[in-house]
């Protein structure tokens, strides 16, 4: 049997669809996990990454954060903190949100650092305070990159918060390390092709807001990002 | 902390790192073959290189643990149900990173090398990869050391690598073994690092200053390669 015929029989029995345990739950709490990690680790990194870069200083601590970052496994850290702390909203919350950090940190810096000096040059010409200068010109030229610190964090949050049901975590994650320890195949493919549909749905999405929120002038060069 | 674990286990320890390197470092190795070609052929006809870079984000996008699991009724419980999915992450680094690469080669120079007698191959093979150099490493640098942390998520699903020293140290309530795994995966991920980086000095000594803004440009919008 293939991956997916294994994943289509368990998604298609309608007891998974309902109950405390059921798709709809788990797909909601996924949600939650990912958005509140997010929300928090944005309003901590976004203003800090644009303040270093319009300041123009401690780039290459931002640089070698990112670096640190990537090596840091998950996994370990997750299993460290319920060790630690045992079960409780901050076990997850606090490794979700600081390892969110990071690419938002580090792409709004890079983004507003990145800014045409003659385009700021141009604008203070035109009597713009240092202020408008920032809120008028770095910012929406930096919003391509700062945007794709975004959906990485935010395709990180999801990955981690799907591991995360190894320490005991609601949301997708339960479908697959639940039908791995019961040998239920059946529900770890189900599990994974619901965490695969969600990753993506969140890809579109971003696609979608940096349409919305990214001017147009903008758009075409930066569509290599 | 129980230190005295550490040197009773040194045997374990040193064993799961070796394991570790094994599954971190295959992939972008593997990858590099990979988009090497499909990066050059990605320059050759631009209009491949969209859907290529589609396909790549698309693919990035999706967590590790699915990947994996996904692979199990394939290639069942072994080394290369890991190795699979970590090397088509690094392919999403690597690519751009080749494309960008050579795309960063001057003008002037590749028509300096036509000019002198060039063919298409040996220019490629000896003007423009060279160029390409810093930034290609560049990839490898962030393709390497996601690729020895996401190894350790495998031992999920039961292959073997520092990540059992996690849940090992979970299932014994054991604080220990775990902060000694996550050393373990940093120090082999900035190891495998430093080594990327004397590489890239070593290749690229006629290259200095310039390259490492253009470096750290990639870097960021390489940024991607996070530890899922």
């Amino acid at each position: 049997m293939s991956f997916f015929s294994y994943a289509w029989d368990w998604l298609s029995q309608s007891q998974q669809w309902q109950g405390a345990n059921g798709i709809p739950t788990r797909l909601v709490q996924h949600l939650v996990y990912t958005g509140l990690s997010l929300l928090i680790a944005t309003l901590i990194a976004l203003p800090l990454g644009v303040i270093i870069g319009h300041a123009g200083r401690g780039g290459s601590a931002v640089v070698s954060l990112a670096n640190v970052w990537r090596s840091i496994p998950t996994l370990g850290l997750l299993v460290l903190m319920v060790i630690i702390l045992a079960f409780s909203i901050a076990t997850w919350l606090v490794p979700l949100v600081v390892l969110a950090i990071p690419p938002i940190l580090v792409n709004a810096y890079e983004g507003v650092i990145g800014v045409d000096r003659d385009l700021k040059d141009a604008a203070r010409g035109m009597g713009m305070t240092p202020r408008q200068v920032l809120l008028k010109v770095e910012i929406p030229v930096a919003l391509p990159l700062i945007l794709l610190g975004l959906r990485t964090a935010a395709i990180f949050v999801v990955a981690t918060a799907t591991i995360a049901a190894e320490i005991g975590l609601g949301g997708l994650g339960r479908y697959i390390i639940d039908g791995l320890a019961t040998n239920n195949y059946g529900e770890v493919a189900g599990g994974a092709v619901l965490v695969v549909a969600l990753a993506l749905a969140v890809q579109v999405s971003f696609v979608g807001i940096r349409r919305l929120v990214v001017p147009a002038g903008l758009r075409q060069g930066a569509a290599q990002t | 902390m129980i230190w005295s674990w550490i040197p009773d286990h040194l045997g374990l320890i040193w064993q799961l790192t070796v394991e570790n390197a094994y599954l971190g470092l295959v992939p972008p190795l593997v990858g590099l073959i990979i988009s090497v070609p499909l990066g050059i052929v990605c320059v050759r006809w631009g209009w491949l290189y969209p859907p290529v870079l589609s396909g790549t984000s698309i693919v990035y996008a999706i967590p590790s643990l699915a990947l994996f699991v996904a692979l199990i009724p394939y290639t069942g419980l072994s080394d290369t149900t890991v190795i699979i999915p970590l090397t088509l992450f690094s392919l999403c680094v690597l690519v751009p990173a080749v494309v960008d690469g050579l795309r960063s080669v001057p003008e002037p120079v590749r028509q300096a090398a036509t000019a002198m007698g060039f063919g298409t191959l040996r220019r490629l093979v000896q003007v423009e990869l060279p160029i390409a150099a810093p930034i290609v490493i560049a990839g490898m640098r962030v393709a390497v050391v996601s690729s020895i942390s996401l190894a350790s998520v495998g031992q999920l699903i039961g292959i073997s690598s520092l990540g059992y020293l996690f849940i090992d140290g979970l299932q014994r309530d054991f604080p220990t073994e775990i902060v000694v795994g996550m050393a373990c995966v940093i120090i082999l991920a900035l190891a495998a690092d430093l080594l990327l980086q004397g590489v890239r000095a070593l290749l690229t000594r006629w290259q200095r200053g310039d390259a490492d803004v253009a470096t750290r440009r990639v870097l960021t919008r390489l940024t991607p390669g996070g530890a899922r």
